[in-house]
């Protein structure tokens, strides 16, 4: 390869410097909204679901007795709860943990574009394998 | 102008020496740091705010450290935690994996826009390891409901395995890649960076890339069963298996992070192993200390804290094993 087509190699693709943009804006603002909330959590403007002694009181047990104990939800259940201090957390772990499946949505219009059907077929699967993932129908019926 | 650098210069060194001597007490020994050994049993005796904030100062001294020792933050959030901490380990793998998520994250877009994190490389193996890594979070969550010792000993070996694969195993900055096989070809995994050190536009190709993606297997179901993120493993078998530049494995690993801990860390959470009022502060604490360990990157020494870490994840590993085996030995 000679120097200028190696440069123009090394350099990424328009929609890598988007996804890079968007994961940026995503996580500083996830941990905006996670400071906020966990203000508002542990100053007490809102009321918890759980109490913070209950909390404590059953931190030592499994997940199962804990949720048990604590009347809390599981699966998407914690959508419902976003009134209460403790859920009202869980926007920015969820801005955190959803940001990917929207950074491989901006790639894939970039791979259709180039014909690269490979790439386009791996993005389509792990937006389908985040989203399954984060449906909540794998493995959150057992409590 | 010279006697303010020597100034600047004492007092780093002092800082680094102050650093290193808490980072020793801390993670050899977080109970002589926090004396969260006795607290354990009585932890109802604290205010609710108190783990809180021993966690978020213990997490940034671990984001400190885990840049210094060049390792993902989960490695070692689950073991020492879960060592030392009155949290349930179903708890402590949830917001590990939040932890290691939320690193990731926040190292992506500096990666991707240096063009270091390869796409063509990430893609193929991210989806691999984010599919198995459910598996693993789920398998996990269910040996820990069978018994939860049959996890602490799980986690405890593979632990004290990570701690040896870190003493013995030598990367290669730039592996010899002859011939790029088949499926290395048929995906384009290939590509060009620009080494900042000696100027010059390096090219890459993998070989053994299907040895490589059975290995992600495994690596998706270790990270997704024990919240570990799994830096340690992908370095290794980008480098070392697959033939990909140092640079680019340490870079694409760390970005693979964000999209294999995704998948896991949903099943966690939407089987509430997340409890906010403790994975918060383990989040930030972490990300400010990852932060605070970049800009000391250029005054530490990287491979005494190496050392260092080994040190703690092999006591950690035994710990674990200590704890699941119901020994005791080590308290």
């Amino acid at each position: 390869m000679t120097d200028k087509r190696l440069s123009e190699a090394a350099r990424p693709m328009p929609e890598q410097i988007t996804y890079a943009n968007l994961l940026f804006l995503a996580v500083w603002v996830s941990i905006l909204i996670m400071f906020i909330t966990y203000f508002i959590y542990v100053t007490g403007i809102m009321e918890p679901h759980v109490p913070m002694e209950a909390v404590l009181q059953n931190w030592n047990l499994s997940v199962h007795d804990y949720l048990h104990n604590t009347d809390s939800p599981h699966g998407l259940g914690w959508l419902r709860l976003l009134n209460t201090g403790d859920y009202l957390n869980y926007v920015g772990l969820a801005i955190l943990a959803l940001i990917t499946i929207l950074c491989y949505l901006v790639l894939l219009p970039g791979y259709i574009r180039r014909k690269d059907r490979i790439y386009a077929l791996i993005c389509v699967l792990e937006v389908l394998v985040l989203s399954v993932a984060a449906s909540g129908i794998l493995g959150a019926g057992g409590h | 102008m010279c006697g303010v650098l020597t100034m600047v210069e004492v007092f780093l060194r002092r800082v680094r020496f102050l650093l290193a001597w808490v980072l020793g007490l801390a993670l050899s020994h977080p109970q002589a740091a926090f004396a969260v050994h006795d607290v354990t049993r009585a932890e109802s005796a604290h205010a609710w705010w108190f783990w809180p904030i021993i966690l978020f100062f213990f997490c940034f001294v671990l984001g400190v450290i885990a840049v210094l020792a060049g390792v993902g933050g989960g490695v070692l959030f689950v073991p020492l935690v879960s060592g030392f901490f009155p949290f349930h380990i179903d708890f402590v793998r949830g917001a590990g994996l939040m932890v290691a998520l939320a690193g990731a994250l926040a190292a992506g877009p500096g990666l991707l826009r240096r063009n270091l994190a390869s796409l063509r490389l990430a893609l193929p193996v991210s989806l691999v390891a984010s599919a198995c890594s459910i598996g693993g979070a789920m398998l996990g969550l269910y040996l820990s409901r069978l018994n939860p010792n049959l996890i602490q000993v799980c986690l405890g070996a593979t632990i004290f395995g990570i701690s040896l694969l870190l003493l013995f195993s030598k990367n290669t900055d730039k592996p010899v890649v002859n011939k790029q096989d088949a499926i290395g070809l048929a995906l384009g995994i290939s590509g060009v960076y620009r080494d900042q050190a000696t100027k010059e536009l390096v090219e890459w190709k993998t070989h053994r890339t299907l040895f490589g993606l059975i290995l992600f297997i495994f690596i998706g179901v270790l990270a997704g069963m024990f919240g570990l993120g799994a830096g340690w493993a992908n370095v290794p078998v980008l480098n070392l298996v697959m033939g990909v530049p140092l640079k680019i494995s340490v870079a694409t690993s760390k970005f693979l992070l964000s999209i294999t801990d995704t998948s896991a860390a949903w099943i966690y959470v939407n089987n509430g192993c997340v409890i906010p009022l403790m994975a918060i502060p383990s989040i930030v604490g972490l990300m400010f200390g990852s932060l605070v360990g970049v800009r000391l990157l250029a005054v530490a020494k990287p491979k005494f804290i190496r050392y260092m870490v080994i040190g703690v994840l092999m006591f950690s590993g035994l710990k674990a094993l200590d704890k699941g085996l119901g020994l005791r030995i080590l308290g």
